[in-house]
C-alpha cells in the first residue's frame, strides 16, 4: 500500500510519518500531484495558522490537488479545519469540502483554558475510522479553533461546548485530535483508515 | 471531559537518565527510550524529558535522543535544560519534540516566550518556573532554588501568560524532594488567575498529593519523578485512585 503525506510548511509532519513506522507503513512525503494521485491513502496533517497555510496551498496548487483526490484522505488538526469552508483564524477562505465554518472556542468559565490541550473523550457517530470504539476513548487534543456539530460529523468531544472531533464525508475523513498522539487508540484510529 | 494529566518527569545525562530507578523488567532503565514506553504502556499522558548535560557534545547527544524519542514513544512529549535562543528550541522541534519548556533563558530574556510562541505556537511553549517562599512573597529562582532573581512569581507567571506562553510548569523549591505534598496553595493562586493550564511540579510522595493538586490547587496536570523511577506509585495505580474520586483521568 502506498501512502503518501502532503508536504507543506505545516509542523509536526514527522509525527505522523513515525506513527505510520510504528504500524508498519512507510510513508511519503510529498507535494508532488502525480504522487498525491496515484497513492492509496493520502494523509493531510499539520499544526500551524490557517490564513497562511492556505495561502501556501493556494500558491502551490496544493488546494486543487487536495480537493480534487479521490482516494481515502484523512486531515488531521489543522488539516481537518482546513478542509471546512471558512475559518475565523485570519479570517481564511478554506478548501470548502465540509460546507462548515470553523470557529474560535470562546471560554465561558474560568475553567475553559484555551488551547483546548490535553486528553479527552470521543464518542464516535460515524464508525469508518472507529471501527470497534464501544466505549467513550480518550484521544489528544490541542487546538484553539473547532469545528462545530453538522451533519458530517463522525465523532463528538465536549469542551466548552460540543464540537466536530471528527468528520467523514465521501472519500474525505478527518480528525480535530491527534492520532498520531494518542498511544494505542490513536494507533487503532489510523489502522481503520489504513484498512478503509 | 478533559483529563486531568500525570507526567513523568526524567533527568537526563549524556543520553542517560539519571537518579537510579528500580524497575527490575527493564532490560536498560538507563535507556530514557525504554523507561518512556514503559511509562506510556502504564498509562502516564505526557512525559517531560530535562537534558542537565552541561557539555556541547551532550547538547548533540540529548539532540539525537529526542529522535529516538519522537520515533518510538506515541504520546506527547515536552523537552527542556539548555534552551537558550529560537535555534535551540528549532533544532528539538525538528527532532520530534512536541513542547519545549524554558526557564531561566526566559527570566533573563522574557522576548523569547514571544519569540517561540510567534514562530512555533503558544502551544508547544512551557515556561519552568522554580519557586521559593521568601519573607516578601514568592520569589523566582534560578539554578535549582540556589539564585535569587529580581522577580516575583506571580507577576511573573503573569507576563509569560501574556508573552505567549502555553503552559506553566510551576516547581516549589521549598516542597521539591521533601514528598510532603505540592505547594497547592500557590498552585490554586495560579490556576484561579492565569489563563492557561498549569502543570504542579516538586513535592509528590503519595497518591493523595495528587489529588490535593488537583481539588485544592486546581492544577491542570501534575509532574514526579522520583516516585515513579523508584516504583512507589506505579501509574495505574495512582490513576485508579484518583478516578475513584471522580477526578476526570485517563
Amino acid at each position: 500500500m502506498k501512502v503518501a503525506i502532503v508536504r507543506y510548511n505545516a509542523g509536526n509532519i514527522h509525527s505522523v510519518v513515525h506513527a505510520l513506522k510504528r504500524l508498519g507503513v512507510e510513508a511519503v512525503l510529498t507535494d508532488d500531484s502525480a504522487e498525491l494521485g496515484s497513492a492509496d491513502k493520502v494523509i493531510f496533517p499539520g499544526v500551524g495558522e490557517a490564513s497562511t497555510t492556505m495561502k501556501y496551498l493556494k500558491e502551490h496548487n496544493l488546494d486543487k490537488i487536495i480537493t480534487g483526490l479521490r482516494q481515502p484522505v484523512l486531515g488531521i488538526c489543522l488539516g481537518q479545519q482546513l478542509m471546512c469552508s471558512h475559518s475565523e483564524e485570519g479570517d481564511a477562505d478554506c478548501l470548502g469540502i465540509f460546507d462548515v465554518p470553523v470557529l474560535k472556542f470562546q471560554p465561558e468559565r474560568h475553567e475553559d483554558k484555551v488551547p483546548h490541550m490535553g486528553w479527552n473523550t470521543i464518542e464516535a457517530v460515524d464508525r469508518s475510522l472507529f471501527k470497534g470504539f464501544d466505549k467513550p476513548e480518550f484521544v489528544y487534543f490541542v487546538h484553539s479553533f473547532y469545528v462545530p456539530v453538522c451533519e458530517w460529523t463522525a465523532a463528538e468531544t465536549r469542551y466548552i461546548l460540543p464540537f466536530s472531533a471528527s468528520l467523514h464525508k465521501d472519500n474525505f475523513y478527518a480528525t480535530q485530535f491527534h492520532p498520531e498522539k494518542s498511544g494505542a487508540i490513536g494507533e487503532r484510529i489510523l489502522q481503520n483508515f489504513l484498512d478503509i | 471531559m478533559l483529563a486531568k494529566r500525570i507526567i513523568p518527569c526524567l533527568d537526563i545525562c549524556n543520553g542517560r537518565t539519571v537518579k537510579g530507578t528500580n524497575f527490575v523488567n527493564l532490560r536498560d532503565a538507563g535507556d530514557p527510550v525504554e523507561l518512556g514506553k514503559l511509562y506510556s504502556q502504564q498509562g502516564a499522558d505526557e512525559l517531560v524529558f530535562l537534558d542537565i548535560t552541561a557539555s556541547f557534545e551532550g547538547r548533540k547527544t540529548f539532540t539525537e535522543l529526542v529522535e529516538r524519542i519522537a520515533s518510538e514513544i506515541s504520546i506527547p512529549f515536552t523537552v527542556g535544560g539548555g534552551i537558550h535562543e529560537l535555534c535551540d528550541v528549532e533544532r528539538l522541534l525538528k527532532a520530534g519534540a512536541d513542547k519545549v519548556s524554558v526557564n531561566s533563558a526566559a527570566l533573563k530574556r522574557p522576548e523569547l516566550i514571544d519569540e517561540i510562541a510567534l514562530n512555533f505556537g503558544s502551544q508547544v511553549c512551557v515556561v519552568a518556573i522554580d519557586g521559593k517562599q521568601t519573607p516578601d512573597g514568592w520569589r523566582c529562582f534560578l539554578n535549582g532554588g540556589r539564585v535569587p532573581t529580581d522577580r516575583m512569581l506571580f507577576e511573573w507567571a503573569h507576563e509569560a501568560n501574556e508573552r505567549g506562553a502555553g503552559e506553566i510548569l510551576f516547581t516549589s523549591m521549598d516542597h521539591d524532594g521533601v514528598k510532603q505534598g505540592y505547594a497547592n496553595d500557590a498552585l490554586e493562586k495560579l490556576s484561579n488567575e492565569l489563563s492557561i493550564p498549569v502543570i504542579a511540579s516538586g513535592g509528590a510522595g503519595a497518591k493523595e498529593h495528587f489529588r490535593d493538586a488537583f481539588l485544592l490547587g486546581n492544577a491542570d496536570a501534575a509532574l514526579a519523578a522520583s516516585v515513579f523511577h523508584f516504583g512507589e506509585i506505579p501509574i495505574p495505580e495512582l490513576k485508579q485512585y484518583l478516578r475513584g474520586l471522580n477526578i476526570p483521568i485517563r
